[in-house]
């Protein structure tokens, strides 16, 4: 750990990583008790890419987000109590329940939106970095996605783009082995995904996706060498999810119970919390309190959710069209 | 259009001016799509606008029609008023996730946070013999998504104005340019102009039959209304103009005057356009109908490529001309 690193700073890193565990949680409670309608992916396992990727960006820039969208808008700072209202499809909820959790859109903290649609968010994130180019408004684009969405056509047809033209975008994969149940190893020949930027004459990098401060060094780099008006970077982020694919799935067929244990044993808020505990950048007493707030924080914006009313079914007509 | 000074151009000069006019008035509008830049596009109908916007505004993309339709999403939400050019609407197939999915959709889940200006012109229409995968009109698989507006304009002139308004609404358009018209001359306003999406065009005015078309259809309508009259029939030609929105009134007053309608598309007959416009104003006429009503569109096959068995498939004058005749009848 550099010592330059403010404890500020690390200590943000892991509020935020522990703000997405507890949200997922929270989530995953209203599913089971019925109060979430449909389905939710979950990010328990994999808080370090968004955490580390979102914190080398600065206001206006913008991130492009997937179906397992939430540790992405929280690591962007979006609001949990809006975030816990969409996804019980309430009116408060930042798109009126309209999305739930899988389509959250807004452009507030320039989030173009979750997509349902595997790899359907990475033509629209290269086309707001083509925008901050051809304007020069010096924005960088992060740009989520799944292992699987690599083998969708989108992710060549941008890519392409992007290096064809210099695109401030950063293309960051996390890699957690898993397209629902399909291994990757069982699809894809490549064991490092981050090899395709080659193919776009394209830097591609392959990293731990569970060390926090590793994601955000390199992460960093690319949106600096981005936003300089370098182009693009393909970063590939290795972890895993906890859950199941999504919360009705136990995900027991698939994987064995030696590879979850193996991958939780590399839990990125453990581990992050033992060097910044070790290193003593923080206190045992201080990572207690932050916990505190954000579980008080988390079950607010449960509560808030739960007393927001549902929409009026005349809704269902409204914001079609502008 | 009220102009009483007109000039006489093509319909690929009109796309070409409506766009030239876009871009010369708001910076946001950017053309991007295979071949538009150096070569002014496949059908000509973008030259010379690279070189007075520049690489970036009118940009040749690579062929990628999803990207493109895309990167169109992106730009347009973030701030651009992006035109994406797919080279025919057979193609939409490759982009369809982001025509359907996404630019559709986004305004709505984000519970209307989200503007999507984005246009996407691309090309109908067969009779080139360019068979079965460059000569569909697939204005129907669009029209059936909400949250796109779908033009299918008629004459040059029509074009030029009803593109300028595309190009301003907030709202993902798909235009639909009919490629056997590109060369055709029109008389077309001097001058600025834009025409209204959503209002439907009386083009002859008549009092036997109502002929509701789309696209170079109500051209070809037109032509079956002249040879109709030298019979004494004298039938009202509905240019149709956007299919969403749809103007549903101007054909139901048309209709209830004439007690007669028939609905020309050059889409395939089965699902199409015809059958829906017909049942879309079926509740406000069926009473004052005297006879059911009729459609022509292209036959349900793949479009073949030789002539011989293309032109008998596609709606024409004379097939038009002879439905009506036959509707037309006391
Ligand atoms: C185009 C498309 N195909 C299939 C699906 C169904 N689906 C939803 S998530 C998923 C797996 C995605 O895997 P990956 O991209 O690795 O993301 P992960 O779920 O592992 O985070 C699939 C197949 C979909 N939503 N979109
Ligand atoms: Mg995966």
């Amino acid at each position: 750990m550099k010592s330059s690193y403010q404890e500020n700073f690390l200590t943000n890193l892991y509020a935020t990583m522990f703000r997405i565990r507890e949200f997922e949680e929270q989530v995953f409670e209203l599913y089971k008790i019925g109060l979430m309608p449909g389905l939710a992916h979950l990010y328990i396992g994999e808080e370090a890419v968004a955490t580390g990727a979102c914190a080398t960006l600065e206001d206006k820039d913008f991130i492009g987000s997937t179906h397992r969208g939430h540790g992405h808008l929280i690591a962007r700072g979006a609001d949990t109590k809006k975030m816990m209202a969409e996804i019980l499809g309430k009116k408060d909820g930042y798109c009126k329940g309209k999305a739930g959790s899988m389509h959250i859109v807004t452009l507030d903290k320039g989030i173009l939106g979750a997509n349902g649609v595997v790899g359907g968010g990475i033509p629209i994130a290269t086309g707001a970095a083509y925008m901050a180019k051809i304007k020069d408004t010096k924005q960088v684009t992060i740009c989520f996605m799944g292992d699987s969405a690599t083998n969708e056509g989108s992710f060549h047809e941008s890519l392409n783009m992007a290096a064809a033209w210099d695109l401030p975008i950063v293309y960051v994969i996390e890699n957690n082995l898993y397209g629902i149940s399909v291994g990757l190893k069982r699809v894809t020949k490549v064991a490092d995904l981050s090899e395709r930027a080659k193919a776009y004459g394209m830097k591609g990098l392959s990293i731990d996706g569970n060390n926090v401060l590793k994601v955000y060094e390199t992460v960093k780099e690319a949106v600096d060498y981005a936003r300089e008006g370098n182009g693009p970077t393909l970063i590939e982020c290795k972890t895993y999810r906890h859950k199941g694919h999504h919360v009705g799935d136990p995900g027991l067929e698939y994987r064995s119970r030696e590879e979850e244990d193996e991958w939780k044993a590399k839990c990125p808020l453990i581990c992050f919390k033992e060097a910044l505990l070790k290193e003593k950048k923080t206190t045992k007493k201080a990572i207690a309190d932050l916990e505190t707030s954000i579980v008080q924080e988390i079950k607010e914006a449960v509560e808030f959710a739960k007393n927001s009313p549902y929409p009026d079914p005349s809704e269902a007509f409204e914001d079609i069209y502008s | 259009m009220t102009q009483d000074k007109f000039k006489e151009i093509t319909y690929a000069q009109a796309v070409a001016e409506a766009i030239d006019e876009e871009m010369a008035r708001d910076e946001n509008v950017i053309l991007m799509g295979e071949d538009v830049g150096i070569i002014g596009g496949n059908f000509k109908a973008t030259v010379g606008l690279r070189d007075k916007y520049g690489d970036w505004r009118v940009k040749d993309s690579p062929i990628s029609e999803l990207g493109i339709v895309g990167l169109g999403v992106g730009a347009a939400i973030t701030g651009l008023r992006p035109i994406i050019e797919i080279m025919f609407s057979d193609f939409m197939s490759l982009g369809m996730d982001q025509i359907a999915n996404q630019a559709a959709k986004i305004r709505y889940m984000s519970g209307g946070q989200v503007k999507v200006p984005l246009t996407i012109r691309t090309t109908i229409g067969g009779g080139r013999s360019s068979a079965a995968q460059h000569s569909q009109s697939l204005q129907a698989w669009v029209a059936h998504i909400p949250g796109l507006k779908v033009v299918v304009p008629s004459t040059a002139a029509e074009l030029k104005g009803l593109l300028k308004t595309a190009i301003r609404d907030d709202n993902p358009v798909i235009f639909m340019e009919h490629k056997m018209e590109y060369n055709k001359k029109y008389s077309v306003p001097v001058g600025e102009y834009t025409i209204p999406l959503g209002q439907a065009n009386i083009v002859n005015e008549g009092d036997r039959l109502t002929i509701a078309a789309t696209s170079s259809m109500v051209m070809r309508s037109l032509e079956a209304a002249q040879e109709l009259a030298k019979d004494n029939i004298y039938v009202e030609v509905i240019d149709i103009r956007t299919l969403v929105p749809f103007d549903k009134q101007t054909i139901i007053d048309s209709v209830k005057k004439t007690g007669r309608l028939l609905i020309v598309d050059e889409g395939h007959l089965s699902f199409g356009v015809g059958a829906e416009i017909g049942m879309k104003v079926m509740e406000d006429v069926f009473y004052d109908l005297d006879y059911p009503m009729m459609r022509l569109g292209t036959e349900d096959v793949p479009f073949p490529f030789s002539p011989a068995l293309e032109f008998p498939i596609i709606p024409d004058t004379k097939k038009i001309y002879q439905k009506s005749k036959e509707m037309a009848r006391q």
